[in-house]
């Protein structure tokens, strides 16, 4: 194992070992030099047609500097606090409490959800905001299904997205279906799919499939690019039809029937649309929720949870372990079709630019980071990963950056996440009752 | 007497050059315990694989007396084998360690509670058959857990249970697919004496109120004498000696490929011995 | 015919690079079984290297043009190497013993921060650099058109063939080529048998890079435009080429890069460029399915 990095400079009485930990930091930030030397230290520009260089010596030193002492400091807190619980898994007594107490915390949540629109803060663009931190809410909980429950990475997850985005866009553009009838047609559109993905490739090894999914999305994406027939190529597909409350359309005047305002006797308002999308997506994703805790306590949901704990005692048990897996990966792009009409009903406007690997990878950061298979550490996840660019450019651009060294982190020293504590999905004693496991 | 439940003839199973079992025929019956022992190497995990699906034989044909009649496992899928009535353990165990020991039980009946649930769609709208079916499933599984002493902590993490308890929790997880055959892969390694001795009987009672057959790979002889009722000796991937414990006790070929091994251990008596005295009537 | 020939030259040199970075996936995995995604990104990596201190030279005065590339080479090669380093050490090496996709997943998570680290720090536009190596040679003329070998192809065929033949030597004979071929065998074994399994496997990382970083320096040559999302696709063919040739073999890397873009150059030549991408991705499907093991490499036997 990783024995120098857990047991860090300390002594056998367990004080700080100052010369040790200078001597580390001082190797680490040497190697941080010659990493920050040619990329920190020189930046490429093109000068009247040229490329020259620009010369920041300063850039480096401060990241070295930083380098030294952020090492330095990571010594010290390991020397006073002990050796990390890392790498085990373990989730930590927050995790723990919020898990056991997720149900009332998803009620209050969705509580606050129902209720925003009406809150002080409830304006045009909180709301906007909050419908986007909502999508990605429904797609990490349907890529957790797959990457949680079932354990099959998949870096292709906004293949199904964009599936289910298209399928909308060119249904109601052909068809002329509305939102409601394209709906379920788009998720299932979307299982096929990953029907259609999974069952030549969920033989293989879990890393062979992710780079297959990872390939699969790009497929899909050139596919959608160049099509041009179909999908109007990079120009994407504009007009998609918004969706209607029953039939009544969101607009000042119709030219068939009665509007949304004038059905209701009220002042017309370019904030319904918004407010209806808002609690569409919220119902949506209310409803994947229900799917996915659901499902855990089903045979099938125990299924995709012991596969990915053990595929050859599965076999052992009869467990058909292909068509569970598709079963999984089915199920999750079928979510991510209904998120895909979604978005492309709410934008009006879609093309291939929205459906890049850097959506699979944020949606898979979200899953990550919220801990597989945790409901409500997804919810969380998606909530900061959408506000944080939100609060400023300095966030946006550091946005994939931050993601990136999280996923690391993350893995690194707490692989299941930052709430990952799995609830079993049956009891036979109460809480408290019966034997109390190790900790 | 009683009827053959597994019928081996035959079986040959090559790796490239390697042949790790060499024309091996055997029968194993209903309601005996039927022990494959040889040195390390011999070949008895490839006989395990092959019967459970996860080899393909090279050679042989491999007859199952199952619950659908007569079955040939050599042509099954992996997956379909348990179907039949055949479940196993392994030598390292495989326990989904981050469930509770009540699912690793709950899985085992997979296939049954998946049939109850309408294959999901019934069993999400909390269908009353499924849940009828999830608590007979709970039932059957609380049933072995206290059969195994593991009641108390049938809501711990599988991985979390001390060794001995895993050994256990794997047959008990094996016993949930309500298997005919069932196959153990060294059930005792890592156990202490006293741990062995229990499992030792615990093998027996099964056999005897399940009323299954058991087939065995063990190392520890003692073990082995005392509650096989037949025994196959492997060595070099080919049967050496077959019968029961009397006669390969004293039989010359098996002494010789154990190099005296079998002289030191197999000594029933003194398991007889421990066993009384460690009160194994209960 | 003639086209077919040009077609064939292209295809050859591309194949050169695909398989010198399709190495660095096929030994890590060799010898940890995992899957390094940010191997792409140390290609991309290195080409920003080269283009850097291939300008820095010129500051230096030093303008020989032979005299540059090779030290921009060897520089290139230290300094990425440096990366592929720091990238175990920081991202892989604590998950060994983790569960199952960590690694993996904090490979993609590498990725994505490389990616973004080098575009942060050198900006998201593309960068095109002036013609180094120039000239060609004409090999064959017929009805206008000619089939043409440059000095760029020349050079990296030349370049790859002679660094396989060190690598090899150093897998054959050297002391690190046995500790690394000891633990692709058995880890456990290898470290039990007094190998420093950690420094190998750094090692294997640092080779890998390297490569990558020779990769990178020929696609800026070549290619004569970098940015900072062209380790993604290379990343993916690359892998292509090492499943394609069997992963874990570093015979089969190069063939499969040599077979891979050998089949890109002749779709884009006779069908279309569109499609040349999925092309590729379509063979790593068919071979995961059809030939799982690959062109020459083991197959596994699964343990239960």
């Amino acid at each position: 194992m990783s024995t120098v990095a857990t047991v860090g400079p300390r002594t056998a009485a367990g004080g700080f070992d100052l010369v040790r930990a200078l001597k580390e930091a001082g190797l680490a930030a040497f190697v941080a030099f010659v990493l920050f030397v040619p990329l920190m230290g020189f930046q490429l520009v093109g000068q009247e047609g040229r490329l020259g260089l620009v010369y920041r010596p300063h850039w480096v030193v401060v990241g070295t500097v930083t380098v030294f002492l952020g090492h330095l400091a990571v010594s010290f807190l390991r020397a006073v606090r002990g050796p990390a619980r890392r790498a085990r898994g373990e989730a930590g007594p927050f995790a723990r409490f919020f898990t056991v107490h997720a149900r009332w915390f998803g009620v209050a949540a969705a509580l606050v959800a129902f209720l925003l629109p009406f809150t002080p803060f409830g304006n045009r663009y909180v709301v906007d905001v909050a419908t986007t931190v909502l999508i990605y809410v429904m797609l990490g909980w349907g890529l957790n299904i797959v990457v949680g429950l079932a354990g099959l990475l998949d870096l292709g997850y906004v293949a199904f997205y964009a599936v289910g985005a298209y399928s909308y866009a060119l249904f109601a553009q052909w068809f002329g279906l509305g939102f409601w009838e394209a709906l379920p047609i788009a998720g299932v559109l979307a299982a096929l799919a990953g029907i259609l993905l999974g069952f030549p490739v969920l033989r293989l090894r879990g890393d062979y499939l992710a780079i297959v999914t990872l390939g699969f999305g790009e497929i899909i994406r050139i596919v959608l690019l160049n099509w041009y027939d179909v999908t109007n190529g990079p120009d994407g597909i504009s007009g998609i039809p918004r969706p209607t409350f029953f039939g009544l359309e969101f607009k000042r005047y119709s030219a068939e029937g009665t509007t949304f305002h004038q059905f209701f006797g009220i002042e017309y308002s370019s904030l319904h649309r918004v407010v209806f999308l808002y609690y569409l997506i919220l119902i949506l994703a209310l409803i994947t929720n229900w799917f996915v805790l659901r499902i855990r306590r089903l045979p099938i949901g125990r299924a995709w949870e012991a596969l990915r704990e053990d595929e050859i005692a599965c076999k052992a048990l009869g467990i058909n372990p292909t068509n569970t897996k598709l079963t999984a990966f089915a199920l999750g792009a079928m979510f991510g079709g209904f998120a895909g009409s979604f978005f492309a009903t709410r934008q009006g406007f879609i093309s291939p630019e929205s459906f890049t690997f850097i959506e699979s990878a944020t949606i898979l950061a979200i899953v990550v980071l919220g801990g597989m298979g945790s409901q409500i550490g997804v919810a969380l996840a998606a909530l900061v990963i959408v506000v944080l660019p939100e609060l400023g450019r300095e966030f946006e651009q550091f946005r994939m950056l931050l993601f990136g060294a999280a996923m690391v982190g993350i893995m690194v020293w707490r692989p299941r996440g930052l709430l990952a504590f799995r609830e079993p999905t049956v009891r036979l004693h109460g809480r408290g009752e019966g034997e109390e496991a190790p900790r | 007497m009683t009827a053959p439940l597994l019928e081996v003839e035959h079986l040959t199973m090559r790796f490239g050059g390697l042949v790790a079992v060499d024309d091996l025929s055997f029968t194993a019956h209903d309601l005996r315990i039927t022990a494959i022992i040889g040195p390390n190497g011999a070949g008895k995990t490839t006989v395990f694989n092959c019967l459970t699906g996860f080899y393909r034989p090279t050679v042989g044909r491999l007859v199952f007396h199952g619950r659908f009649g007569p079955v040939l496992l050599e042509r099954e899928d992996g997956y379909r084998i348990p179907r039949h009535g055949i479940a196993r353990t392994f030598q390292n165990i495989r326990l989904f360690a981050n469930m509770t020991a009540l699912e690793n039980l709950v899985v085992a009946q997979h296939n049954r509670l998946m049939r109850a649930s309408g294959y999901t769609v019934l069993g999400l709208f909390g269908w009353k058959g499924y849940r009828t079916a999830e608590r007979e499933a709970v039932d059957r599984a609380r049933y072995w857990l206290d059969r195994m002493g593991l009641l108390a902590r049938a809501d711990w993490d599988a991985g979390a249970l001390p060794y001995g308890d895993q050994r256990k929790l794997e047959i008990a997880r094996a016993m949930c697919t309500e298997p005919r055959l069932l196959c153990l892969d060294e059930p005792a390694a890592g156990l202490n004496p006293r741990e062995t001795a229990e499992l030792a009987e615990l093998l027996v009672e099964i056999r005897d109120r399940e009323r299954i057959g058991i087939l065995l790979i063990e190392h520890d002889m003692s073990m082995v004498m005392r509650i096989s009722d037949h025994i196959v000796v492997l060595d070099y991937g080919r049967k050496i000696a077959e019968g029961t414990p009397e006669r390969i006790r004293t039989d010359p070929v098996v002494i010789k490929a154990y190099l005296g091994e079998a002289e030191d251990e197999a000594l029933p008596e003194e398991v007889a011995q421990d066993l009384a005295r460690l009160g194994g009537g209960d | 015919m003639l086209y077919f020939l040009q077609q064939l030259i292209n295809g050859l040199t591309l194949g050169m690079m695909y398989g010198l970075i399709a190495i660095g996936y096929s030994m890590v995995y060799g010898i940890i079984g995992m899957i390094n995604f940010a191997h792409g990104e140390i290609y991309m990596i290195g080409a920003f290297i080269s283009i850097i201190t291939f300008l820095l030279l010129g500051v230096l005065g030093i303008t020989w043009i032979p005299l540059a590339l090779l030290l921009v080479l060897v520089l290139a090669m230290v300094f990425t190497a440096a990366y592929g380093w720091t990238v175990e050490r920081l991202a892989y090496r604590p998950l060994r013993g983790s569960f199952r996709l960590a690694p993996l997943i904090s490979a993609i998570g590498m990725s994505i921060f490389l990616q973004n680290y080098v575009q942060l720090l050198q900006g998201a536009n593309v960068k095109a650099v002036p013609p180094i190596v120039t000239g060609g040679w004409i090999l064959a003329e017929e009805g206008g058109f000619a089939v043409r070998v440059s000095n760029v192809q020349i050079m990296i065929v030349v370049l790859t063939l002679v660094l396989m033949a060190i690598f090899s030597w150093i897998i054959a004979r050297t002391p690190l080529g046995r500790a690394q071929r000891a633990c692709e065998q058995d880890l456990k074994m290898a470290a039990l048998c007094g190998v420093n399994v950690d420094r190998t496997i750094s090692l294997t990382f640092v080779m890998g890079a390297a490569l990558a970083a020779v990769a990178g320096l020929m696609a800026t040559l070549y290619y004569g435009v970098v940015d900072f999302f062209i380790g993604f696709l290379a990343g993916i063919k690359a892998f292509t080429a090492a499943v394609l040739g069997g992963i874990g073999s570093i015979p089969g890397a190069m063939l499969g890069g040599l077979l891979l873009g050998l089949v890109e150059a002749f779709w884009s030549g006779y069908f279309t460029t569109e499609y040349k991408d999925v092309a590729a991705f379509s063979i790593l499907v068919i071979v995961l399915i059809f030939l799982p093991t690959g062109l020459l490499g083991k197959p596994e036997i699964e343990k239960v």
